[in-house]
């Protein structure tokens, strides 16, 4: 046994000291008693084992205007979705009531009947409601909101999913390999920064008008016209520059840690760990400026199609939309108003939720 | 072939290039001629003050850069870039920063699991499993952390996961780049007596590189002193801390804090003057003699080599 601690062989305290007065303790035998197996087992409990991914979505569902775009995200999809199955016209039908064009359902008020759809109600026919009225060439009008707003998302998520593989891939190899090579592939990229795009996707559209309309021709492009093709050729050789500089700099940064060494040492190639290390580091920056990109690209497509240069008709997009209510501005301001509230409802979203997958999951924000 | 040595580094250069001009490049002499054996089962500990190339001598060892010149021996074959595949699986290392040398996305079964699945150590999943649980328990983790992330352990805990990274090759040889620095010193003294019973139970031979000149002394059988890429003085650990010949070593040691205040009053301090010259200017002769008590002319002109001055005690000095 241990030896006993006797009160009088213990060190005398001085009065100035702020050493603990040991007198003050009881050295008994039963004043201390061993921990329990149980107890130190406790110690080392730890609190509930949580993922990545799951820590970073609590996060997310813990931020309001996270979760509102979500909702609104949701909604929009959801509407686009199902609208063109219930709602019984298409978005380049005139309304013909009873097998004959109506003249008279021009620029209808929401929910307003022409004269001949309610002569044709009166004689026991159903006719669907024109929920935001119809346009100057007696279209339903938000049957054409709603495939502009499909157009205007496929537009935005096709642009930033072609910005992303390109980023990623230039991004990737110039920072992984570094030395001459990086130095080579980044000032290329800052080249193609000084290009003014607007300028850029002007000229491709009147040039590549001709070769692409032959090119498409018959498929299902053909619909979204030869300026879309232009754009997401412009989107790829220019609007890849900024995420390639994001990837690259990320790789950078993971590359010098030292768990890359380490996989290094234990004798793991390249590939495990480019795959293992680097990318499962990097995926939630690059995730989320994807989400960011996405309004941008919306917001591309939608002023270009303001000035013209956008979908071919009659395939309506959100912008071009916009641009076509600009006549009946002073009579029917609700036409401009539909389409532009739309834009920014998906334009904020998209900001607000890639704002919030940013403050959730990047590790740098970590508390 | 077969030697006594199992680690045996010959004249060992480690140079980086650097920029100094728009079309210059300065060579950075890290290490500059580094020559030491090291035994099966035996503890050589490298000290010496920052940026004196410790951390390079251990990374070009392990080939993690391409040495400039020299060789380094593994049981008497030499190491090259070709073979150095094979070799990962007798030489490992742990890292001075438990933080950083974690990934924070992989959990603890696949960290320690790294090395077996890169050299298919294994034959099916359960063995992996098997391996890695013993792995654990034999630097004290528990079964139920297997599945947790590094984020969720402590700096010792996170330091016994890397170690135990480090023997899932059943390695001969470990390089510890300052593997106690970042921790506290109670989760210190833990972590260098479990070195210590791994040393015992499996034989390892370590290369443990440091500036807490006390650890180094307490883990090592022999110690090292660099000073600016160079060893100065190498020999039985005791025999240099009793002993020190060298002048750098001497200040080196004089500098160590002594718990007890009264013997700490008597002793003398020996402070150095002047900074470290930078390693891309070296003085000529004695990288130390700029700062040394007992330069002569001779320092100035001729670089001294490392004499054995006894048992063993080898130093590069022409004046003691």
């Amino acid at each position: 046994m241990e030896k006993q601690l006797e009160k009088d062989t213990l060190p005398k305290k001085s009065v100035l000291s702020a050493q603990i007065n040991l007198e003050k303790f009881d050295f008994s035998d039963n004043a201390f008693e061993k921990a329990t197996e149980e107890e130190k087992r406790q110690q080392d409990v730890m609190s509930e084992s949580t993922t990545f991914f799951k820590d970073g979505m609590k996060k997310l569902m813990k931020n309001p205007l996270a979760v509102m775009s979500i909702v609104v995200l949701v909604f929009i999809l959801a509407v686009i979705v199902v609208a063109p199955h219930v709602v019984p016209y298409s978005y380049s039908q005139i309304i013909s009531v009873n097998g004959k064009r109506d003249k008279t359902a021009k620029n209808l008020k929401p929910f307003q009947y022409s004269e001949n759809e309610l002569k044709y109600m009166a004689e026991g026919g159903k006719v669907f409601p024109h929920i935001m009225g119809t346009d100057a060439q007696c279209r339903d009008y938000f049957i054409r909101v709603v495939y502009g707003t499909r157009v205007s998302l496929a537009v935005g998520i096709f642009a930033s999913v072609l910005v992303l593989i390109i980023g990623l891939l230039y991004g990737s190899i110039s920072g992984y390999l570094g030395g001459k090579v990086d130095l080579i592939m980044m000032r290329i990229v800052d080249i193609i920064y000084s290009l003014p795009d607007m300028l850029v996707i002007i000229l491709l559209s009147v040039v590549l008008d001709e070769t692409l309309k032959a090119a498409i021709e018959g498929t299902a492009l053909s619909k979204l016209g030869t300026n879309m093709i232009s754009l997401f050729i412009v989107y790829g050789l220019l609007y890849w520059v900024g995420m390639a500089r994001l990837v690259r700099g990320q790789i950078l940064t993971i590359k010098n840690n030292e768990y890359v060494l380490a996989a290094k040492t234990t004798g793991a190639k390249t590939g495990r760990i480019i795959k293992k290390h680097i990318l499962p580091n990097c995926v939630s920056v690059i995730f989320i400026s994807t989400a960011l990109q996405v309004p941008s690209a919306i917001f591309t497509e939608s002023y270009l199609s303001f000035l013209g240069l956008g979908v071919a008709a009659p395939m309506p997009s959100l912008g071009s939309l916009a641009n076509a209510a600009r006549e009946g501005l002073q009579s029917y301001p609700y036409k401009l108003w539909i389409p532009a509230v739309v834009i920014c409802l998906i334009v904020l979203s998209f900001n607000l939720l890639g704002d919030g997958l940013r403050d959730a999951f990047d590790p740098k924000l970590k508390k | 072939m077969s030697s006594e040595y199992l680690i045996e580094v010959e004249d060992l250069k480690q140079y980086f290039p650097i920029k100094t001009g728009f079309f210059k490049t300065t060579p950075l002499k890290a290490v500059d001629g580094v020559t030491f054996q090291i035994k099966p089962g035996e503890t050589l500990g490298l000290v010496g003050e920052s940026g004196c190339g410790k951390t390079t001598v251990g990374r070009s060892i392990l080939r993690l850069y391409e040495p400039t010149s020299g060789t380094v021996k593994f049981r008497g074959e030499e190491i090259t870039a070709k073979n150095m595949a094979e070799h990962r699986k007798n030489m490992q290392m742990v890292f001075q920063d438990p933080y950083s040398s974690l990934n924070p996305r992989m959990t603890v079964e696949d960290i320690i699991g790294e090395p077996l699945d890169v050299h298919k150590l294994y034959t099916n999943k359960a063995e992996r499993r098997e391996k890695i649980l013993g792995l654990m328990e034999l630097v004290g983790l528990n079964a139920e952390h297997a599945t947790r992330y590094a984020h969720e352990f402590s700096g010792g805990q996170r330091q016994r996961i890397g170690i135990a990274r480090a023997l899932a090759v059943n390695p001969q040889f470990i390089v510890c780049d300052e593997a106690v620095s970042a921790l506290d010193v109670s989760i210190q003294a833990q972590v260098i007596n479990m070195f210590e019973d791994l040393q015992e139970k499996l034989g390892v031979a370590y290369l443990f590189i440091a500036h807490d000149l006390l650890v180094v002394r307490h883990i090592s059988n022999r110690i090292a002193v660099m000073y600016l890429g160079k060893i100065v003085e190498i020999g039985d650990a005791d025999e240099v801390y009793d002993h020190p010949i060298h002048p750098y070593t001497e200040s080196l040691l004089s500098a160590v804090p002594i718990p007890d205040p009264v013997i700490a009053k008597q002793s003398k301090r020996i402070v150095l003057t002047g900074d470290v010259p930078s390693p891309m200017r070296m003085p000529s002769g004695c990288p130390f003699r700029t700062r040394c008590r007992y330069a002569t002319a001779k320092c100035e002109e001729i670089c001294p080599s490392l004499e054995d001055k006894g048992n063993g005690h080898m130093v590069a000095c022409h004046n003691r």
